[in-house]
């Protein structure tokens, strides 16, 4: 066993102290019939072998690619102090803080992040984290019905359709209903959310609604009318979600600036790697008069005996260990670890240098825009964005897939990602932050006027 | 010994009759079970209580205990000190840390509780 | 453990001076934003702290010292498994190939990433003998949902929408309850027999048409292995209702007993207790699922798939209409996972065994180091933790468990996991895990033996402790009173930094 200190003189003298002969008959409570037999598994595996082996999946992957792919999780550049923070095992191996005598490093630092997030979202109260930006916005969907006594959620076509589903789910599991909210089809507002249909949906006085979900930008990259959507949903007694990109927070009109009661959203983007989906770090924020329906934990700040100022998990009696079944939430952790990241991050850029990460974005954006138009690939929409938008590209997945041969991951054809819109069928979602080149926005320029030309050459639209 | 003019529940819970209306909070006792008592939660006014049935939460740093109607009937007040001061509940439970206020549906409700001497007895043995 | 007082830190605001830090990003170029409407933008900017470098540094590392942690020192957590968490597993999880990839990726770019996956898959179903594992749930928690999600999902396919209750033992973990009411269901909890095990006679009049679901920890979280766990099984099935593990104790029994094979219809596992993925103050951690035959075309999606030329893929949107769906955005907590994957090769069949071997001896050992002093409730043998109980304690010298934790502190470790289960008096639930030494281990009880006396001679110091900590006891009746959950500028009013 690689991580066991005990030798055979340890183990005697346990089995000695206890008073049996062997460690079997420890296991005698586990019945006969029911005992395993033995386990199938490869190893064990020495350091030597296992790194190899590691190294040869991970090879196994492709990161060289020229990456324009978003799609709600994204390249910035991460400054090298936060991972070197988070290798510290005082942070990466600490509990959970219950015994806040020994735990204020973890706590004051979760406080912080508290406080850094409420300022980019604009409202009152963070949580201490959820799973992921899914898990969030499912879970805040559930928070409108607890609060306003209603069963339905309306949830726009355009948020993530990762976190739709996750509503979806967690919805049905609670015998509540989620509607769809279309997007607009045609003209200017083209793909974002029809106001008309979703003030239609909130007219019906026998399916009063508890929420309505939307983002900003949305998963197309557009901006919404948040204050508009938010009337609409408070005229009819509803509660207001935005699901948000927090990086995007420091340029866009935050949740607090635009009436929302509720935010939730995915908090990859502040120096947390892409890791093939996780783990990563689900926001939720809400205003004050929303803070006891709240899920996961919340950190305060309080005096120890002697007045020192000091900080603990509070408000406890909403969580799982106290309420059980009437708990708010199931939910037992955060990502504790991940909320560290995340301030390390802001920490280390500053509030100029994550205004500088948004613009970046959006000037790369601007660029990349204009060259895959002059390229043959225009957006697809007229409405404004900040660095996410969709172009127009005829037999988009061929085209995709012919682009990655040449070295372009050319961000992610919208048929595969909303195969529910018609007016996406032929569409790449893309993407370019602070980290995004003109070298690689050359290269994917070049390499997809050499395949519309071709596709041109040879003979038509495929 | 608790105040012998009050009623009580098996629930830990309280009622003082003034005419048609009656005032509710918790004794002592839940009170010291509970510990340093951190949030109260009501049901607004004009709210319709089952006697029984829920009616709200009493919270502690550590716990939470459900709050029981002793009598069926209708809100019409709660001590909205309690919000700003939930720890009177721990110092004074009979007097400031009263709960809310209900206008009786059925008086009769009242002889099923106890009075202060089963009360103390019961919890005496618990 | 320290000083008093010694290396508190100012937050980040107090710290923060306007032109501090930055540079570290490049200033784009003026007009960026001048496409965006006026009414899209941010009117005043967030008030986020500005700190050079040094002093980002400074500040992160000196509040990390203010953490205990398992790098550092044992924290025998019952219920938590806070076994050694390998530096191997930090290396490989940041390898580029791993954290680099985007998980929208096509399948063709992230062929290592997902055959990790599958075989990850395969070894957590050959332990548990189960069918099928799903890696997407992102902690134990999130588990319990969606193991409880699909047993609502298998009853609904059947037609058998009577099934509206789970049933518990008042042991039970609280997110046992709290899942089963997010999945709709009413919890039924079942009082424990005076063994510590299920009342077998209690589940039976409990079980019938109505029972969705039981949600067993086995072994119990009084750390007792349920030796009626077969005739449970067997009652619960011939009810119609599906038996629920709650996998949190896995340690105790890996190679000795496997829950698919004995019967549990669904189980999640805790990698980060079993499979050793760091805590990381709180989180991530991962929460698989694995399923029998029967539950297996209910699994969240996507899956991962191999094809026959030895591909991976992942199921594609609506392939299999089954699914209770999603739990979650993308794939799962990868980064987590491979952190596992390196666990269970690294130690295989044989290693798994004996990890179970020793912690199983390690908390026979320290029970019976324990006894007298500390009465512990059951006769038999535990598995990986106990339940000591401090009422002898209390009831002679008015020292209660809170206050014998907080003075651990003082001798340099954590306190156990107390008061939980609720169904002991004065509880402390004690689990050393395979990792500690054996003189790590006599320390502790020796720790332990020395507050009791400490309890009959000089109860005091052990009521008012601890001492020796960052902070003293804090003051948490204010801090649920009067929530202050985030910094807001300096007033007058505000607490003076500690210095």
């Amino acid at each position: 066993m690689p991580y066991g200190p005990h030798v055979a003189d340890d183990r005697a003298r346990m089995l000695e102290t206890i008073g049996v002969a062997s460690v079997d008959e420890l296991f005698d409570a586990i019945p006969s019939a029911l005992r395993a037999g033995p386990l199938r598994l490869d190893g064990p595996e020495p350091e030597l072998e296992l790194s190899a082996r590691l190294v040869g999946l991970a090879a196994r992957n492709r990161v060289d690619l020229a990456s324009f792919l978003g799609a709600g999780a994204y390249r910035h550049w991460t400054p090298a102090v936060v991972d070197q923070m988070l290798l510290r095992g005082e942070w990466y191996t600490a509990y959970t803080p219950y015994q806040p005598e020994v735990s204020q490093g973890t706590l004051q630092s979760i406080y912080e992040y508290q406080s850094m997030l409420a300022e980019l979202t604009g409202l009152d109260v963070v949580s201490a984290s959820h799973y992921d930006g899914g898990a969030a916005t499912a879970e805040a969907a559930l928070m409108t019905c607890r609060a306003t006594r209603r069963d339905r959620v309306l949830v726009s076509r355009a948020v993530h359709p990762h976190y739709r589903q996750t509503v979806q789910t967690y919805a049905d599991g609670a015998g509540l209903v989620a509607d769809d909210i279309p997007l607009v089809a045609e003209g200017p507002l083209a793909g974002t959310t029809d106001l008309a249909a979703l003030a239609a949906l909130l007219a019906d006085p026998a399916r009063p609604v508890a929420g309505v979900v939307a983002a900003q930008p949305n998963v197309l990259g557009l901006l919404e009318d948040m204050p508009g959507i938010g009337r609409l949903a408070h005229a009819a007694g509803a509660l207001f979600v935005s699901v948000i990109e927090p990086v995007s927070l420091a340029v866009l009109a935050p949740p607090g600036e635009y009436g929302a009661d509720i935010a939730a959203g995915e908090g990859q983007p502040l120096g947390i790697p892409l890791q093939y989906g996780g783990p990563y770090l689900g926001i939720v924020s809400c205003t004050d008069p929303l803070v006891r329906q709240i899920p996961g934990r919340l950190v305060g700040q309080t005096t120890d005996l002697d007045g020192r100022r000091a900080f603990v998990m509070t408000m406890r009696a909403r969580e799982q260990d106290i309420r059980r079944e009437k708990a708010v939430s199931n939910i037992c952790t955060n990502q504790a670890l991940l909320a560290l990241a995340a301030s390390v991050y802001l920490a280390a850029i500053g509030p100029h240098g994550l205004r500088d990460v948004a613009a970046g974005g959006a000037a790369r954006a601007s660029e990349l825009e204009a060259a895959l138009a002059a390229a043959g690939a225009p957006r697809l929409h007229a409405g404004p964005y900040l660095n996410e938008f969709v172009v127009r590209v005829p037999g988009a997945r061929g085209v995709h897939a012919r682009l990655l041969e040449r070295g372009v991951l050319a961000g992610i054809p919208t048929a595969d990602l909303l195969p529910d819109e018609p007016s996406l069928s032929d569409g790449l979602l893309v993407c370019a932050t602070e980290v995004t080149t003109p070298a690689e926005i050359e290269l994917f320029a070049s390499a997809l006027r050499s395949e519309l030309a071709g596709v041109a050459v040879a003979g038509g639209v495929r | 010994m608790v105040p012998s003019d009050l009623r009580y529940t098996k629930e830990h819970e309280w009622i003082r009759v003034e005419g048609d209306e009656a005032v509710i909070g918790i004794t002592q006792h839940a009170a010291d079970q509970l510990g340093d008592i951190v949030f109260v939660e009501l049901p607004d006014a004009g709210r319709a209580l089952q006697q029984a049935a829920t009616f709200g939460v009493v919270e502690s740093v550590k716990a939470v205990s459900d709050l029981y109607a002793p009598v069926s009937g209708e809100v019409c007040g709660t001590n909205d000190a309690l919000s700003g001061a939930p720890e009177v509940v721990n110092t004074d439970p009979y007097g400031a840390g009263w709960m809310l206020r209900v206008r009786l549906a059925d008086a009769g409700e009242l002889d099923a509780l106890l009075d202060a001497d089963a009360y103390d007895a019961l919890i005496a043995e618990g | 453990m320290t000083v008093v007082g010694e290396r508190l830190q100012p937050t980040l605001f107090e710290l923060s001076r306007p032109g501090r830090g930055g540079g570290k990003i490049p200033h784009p170029p003026a007009g960026a934003l001048d496409r965006i409407p006026a009414g899209a933008r941010r009117v005043s900017p967030p008030a986020l702290p500005e700190l050079a470098e040094p002093e980002v540094v400074r500040h992160y590392v000196n509040l990390s010292t203010l953490n205990y942690s398992v790098d550092a020192g044992f924290y025998p957590l019952g219920s938590c498994t806070m076994k050694f968490n390998p530096k191997l597993n930090e290396w490989a999880a940041r390898l580029p190939g791993f954290a680099g990839l985007h998980p929208m990726a096509p399948d063709a770019l992230a062929q290592g990433t997902l055959a990790l996956l599958f075989e990850l898959e395969e070894m957590l179903a050959e332990i548990s003998g189960m069918a099928a594992v799903t890696l997407q749930p992102a902690a134990g928690a999130h588990g319990e949902l969606t193991g409880i999600l699909m047993v609502r999902a298998y009853h609904r396919s059947r037609g058998d929408l009577e099934r509206t209750e789970v049933l518990v033992p008042d042991s039970s973990h609280g997110t046992n309850p709290a899942t089963a009411s997010m999945a709709g269901f009413r919890t039924v909890t079942i009082p424990s027999a005076t063994d510590g095990g299920v009342d077998l006679d209690a589940f039976r009049a409990a079980l019938g048409p109505r029972t969705a679901a039981i949600m067993i920890t086995n072994p119990s979280t009084l750390g007792l292995f349920e030796r009626r766990i077969g005739e449970l099984l067997e009652a619960t099935h011939a009810a119609g209702a599906l038996a629920y593990m709650d996998g949190a104790n896995l340690n105790a029994i890996l190679g000795r007993f496997r829950p698919g094979e004995a019967g549990f219809d669904v189980m999640h596992f805790n990698v980060h207790k079993t499979f050793s993925t760091p805590h990381g103050g709180g989180g991530p951690g991962a929460g698989p699922v694995g399923v029998r035959a029967n539950l297996v075309p209910f699994l969240p999606g996507p899956r991962v798939l191999r094809e026959d030329d030895g591909t991976y893929r992942l199921e594609r949107t609506g392939e299999r209409s089954t699914s209770i769906g999603r739990m979650r955005s993308f794939v799962g907590s990868t980064g987590v996972l491979v952190r596992a994957y390196a666990y269970l090769r690294a130690h295989g069949a044989s290693g798994l065994c004996e990890v179970s071997d020793d912690a199983v001896l390690a908390a026979n050992y320290l029970k019976a180091r324990l006894s007298p002093a500390y009465l512990v409730p059951f006769e038999r043998a535990c598995m990986h933790e106990f339940v000591a109980s401090a009422a002898d304690i209390k009831h002679r010298t008015g020292v209660r468990t809170l206050d014998i934790a907080k003075r651990l502190i003082d001798k340099g470790y954590h306190p156990p996991t107390i008061y939980f289960p609720l169904t002991v008096e004065e509880g402390m639930l004690i689990e050393p895990t395979e990792t500690e030494s054996l003189e790590t281990l006599d320390a502790f009880a020796d720790a332990l033996l020395e507050i009791a006396r400490e309890a009959d001679t000089d109860p005091e110091v052990v009521t008012s402790a601890p001492h020796t900590a960052p902070v003293r006891r804090l003051d948490e009746a204010t801090a649920a009173r009067q929530p202050n959950l985030r910094w807001r500028g300096m007033t007058g009013a505000q607490t003076p930094c500690p210095d």
